[in-house]
């Protein structure tokens, strides 16, 4: 039973990972047309150097200056790589730019921080476990949990009652009636590129304080959220929230009974789902079909 | 004419490569490699480029061709024509049961679905540590010669080379076949205007599965010589990395084109092979190569050749 509860635990913090990447993934999807490959990239961007910039602006800094520079990074990346291929109506071009990024990228943190994990320290507090039974539940996983939330609290605050944010909503829908409306969709994709890239970044620095550094981790975290997209449901944020839940929450209680297959076992659901309601949990029927 | 012309030279090159390839510095595993990818990447063009579906998991289809090969051999029977035969046919198998979850699917969608799809035989691969190999692949095979009526190929260097030459020039045919049959020519339609077929009663999908399932069946194939050339099988064979590098080839080489993409090949492993023995950080250029191509060459080498308007 404890077994159990642990890998529970473990699994729902990978959820919570997978859930944020999708999130941004699914954001990106919608405004800027493009499957963002090289999303593992910015949450290593967002990881590492919020551990170079801890000394310097301690644990609570460093949490807000990572996403902040991988978004940062995401407006650049807009600029000179996605915003040429708009024009260009096959989706192909977009995912293999992204694609040769992310090797960049992983290439160049191998290269300036080593091959090597680095353990990304945090407050010693945080660490103590909050019962002995639970010892597996720290004040970081509640922690990570809490964030997690009032983030995606915020993005729907957002979404659902700024100008930005309708106007984000809106162009997932007709971005040429958007624009017809006098909206500069160009800054608008571009701010979308560069939040969804935040949230990357964001579970760069939460996944950092669990998993460590690893120039690898990028890519590992990317696969899960796109299922994570598909199983929600292409067009639903909750959709994409949700499904990196369950398909966390499933691989960890896969390895209680059987580890080997705890990475297959998120792919197999992709396929129950797509089998059985094909749009995805929450997706939208006829999107993309 | 001038058509006929360069496909002639095409052939007296591939048919000539072991004489003139040592003496630009290659070598004949270099060739047959590129041939084996070319296979592919041609099988996938027929997906991507022909039919519109943008395919992102190929290495899947390769992987299981090579895993199927050399399982094949190490565990059921010695023998070479059947090993590349089951390879080839459970990949094609797999495709043509994966095929209907995809094939309602369109654009990035697509891609997204078939990129995941991969990955779920390439954590198989890993996992199933004592039949795989696991994370450091199949090894403990060997292609074993072809005896045939008195004829004995002990299948090294050069006659690897022909055999992998014979059935990519039977997986080119049939596909360059397929593309002039009325199949074909629905396929060019799909990708060109999906709706208005599906207005004129044609049912879009089993034609979109059926190039996924045509495309996964050769892939395989390619996959299986690619276990025979190396005698080995790697997960970085099913891995969505060579995903990747197999849609780049084809986009360097030219999506409208039928042998564009083994021009891509030819540059993208030849450039691989060099960058990797020169620097270390080889990933960047790669990745540098795909931004390149993407930004620069959107229509590959052959397409800026090309008449406008020509479809096939």
């Amino acid at each position: 039973m404890q077994l159990l509860l642990f890998n529970a635990s473990n699994g729902l913090i990978q959820g919570v990972f997978y859930a944020l990447m999708a999130l941004g993934l699914a954001l990106i999807l919608g405004l800027n047309s493009a499957v963002n490959f090289a999303h593992g990239g910015f949450l290593l961007v967002g990881g590492y150097l919020a551990f170079t910039l801890m000394p310097y602006l301690g644990f609570w800094g460093a949490l807000i200056a990572g996403p902040l520079c991988a978004a940062i990074l995401g407006l650049i990346t807009e600029r000179v790589l996605v915003r040429p291929l708009y024009k260009r109506p096959d989706p192909i071009y977009s995912l293999l730019v992204t694609f040769g990024l992310a090797l960049v990228m992983e290439d160049a943190v191998r290269t300036a921080w080593g091959a090597e994990g680095l353990p990304f320290s945090i407050p010693d507090w945080l660490n103590s476990p909050i019962s002995q039974f639970l010892f597996f539940v720290t004040r970081y996983r509640l922690l990570v949990i809490v964030i997690t939330v009032v983030a995606t609290l915020a993005l729907y605050l957002i979404l659902r009652f700024t100008r930005i944010g309708i106007r984000i909503r809106a162009g997932t829908r007709d971005l040429e009636t958007v624009a017809a409306m006098g909206v500069n969709i160009y800054a608008l994709r571009a701010f979308n590129f560069g939040f969804g890239c935040l949230f990357a970044g964001l579970a760069g620095v939460l996944a950092a304080g669990i998993l460590g550094l690893t120039p690898t981790m990028g890519a590992s975290l990317l696969m899960p959220s796109f299922v994570a997209i598909i199983v929600g449901g292409v067009g639903s944020l909750v959709g994409a929230m949700l499904g990196g839940l369950v398909i966390g929450l499933a691989s960890g209680i896969t390895t209680t009974y059987y580890p080997a297959a705890s990475e297959a076992v998120i792919y197999m659901i992709m396929a129950v789902v797509l089998v059985l309601r094909p749009r995805g949990l929450m997706g939208e029927e006829g999107l993309f079909e | 004419m001038n058509r006929r012309a360069a496909m002639i030279a095409l052939w007296i090159m591939l048919l000539t490569l072991p004489w003139w390839l040592p003496l630009l510095g290659g070598y004949t595993a270099l060739g047959t490699k590129v041939l084996v990818y070319g296979l592919a990447a041609i099988a996938l063009n027929l997906l991507m480029g022909f039919t519109g579906a943008l395919s992102f998991g190929h290495a899947a289809w390769f992987g299981l061709g090579c895993y199927g090969a050399g399982l094949t051999l190490k565990y059921l029977v010695p023998s070479t024509p059947l090993a590349i035969l089951i390879g080839t046919v459970v990949a094609g198998a797999a495709a043509a049961i994966l095929g209907p979850l995809v094939m309602r699917k369109r654009g990035i969608y697509f891609a997204m679905i078939t990129i995941a799809f991969g990955q779920l035989f390439y954590f198989v691969a890993v996992r199933w540590n004592n039949v795989t190999g696991g994370e450091d692949g199949l090894t403990g095979f060997a292609r074993e010669p072809i005896h045939l009526s008195g004829l004995s190929l002990d299948l090294e260097n050069n006659q690897l080379y022909y055999l992998v030459l014979l059935l990519f020039a039977l997986g080119t045919a049939i596909m360059a076949w397929l593309l002039r049959s009325p199949l074909g020519h629905t396929w060019v339609a799909i990708r060109e205007n999906r709706r208005r077929l599906q207005f004129l009663g044609v049912r879009n999908d089993w034609f979109v599965w059926a190039a996924f399932a045509t495309s996964g069946l050769l892939t395989g194939m390619a996959g299986a010589l690619n276990a025979l050339l190396f005698n080995f099988a790697s997960p970085q064979d099913l891995h969505y990395t060579l995903s990747g590098n197999f849609a780049i080839m084809v986009v360097l080489g030219g999506m409208r084109s039928f042998w564009g993409p083994l021009v891509g090949v030819v540059i993208f492993v030849v450039a691989q092979d060099y960058l990797s023995s020169l620097t270390r950080n080889w990933m960047t250029f790669i990745g540098l190569i795909f931004i390149a191509i993407v930004l620069l060459f959107p229509k590959g080498i052959l397409g800026m050749f090309q008449r406008r308007g020509r479809v096939t």
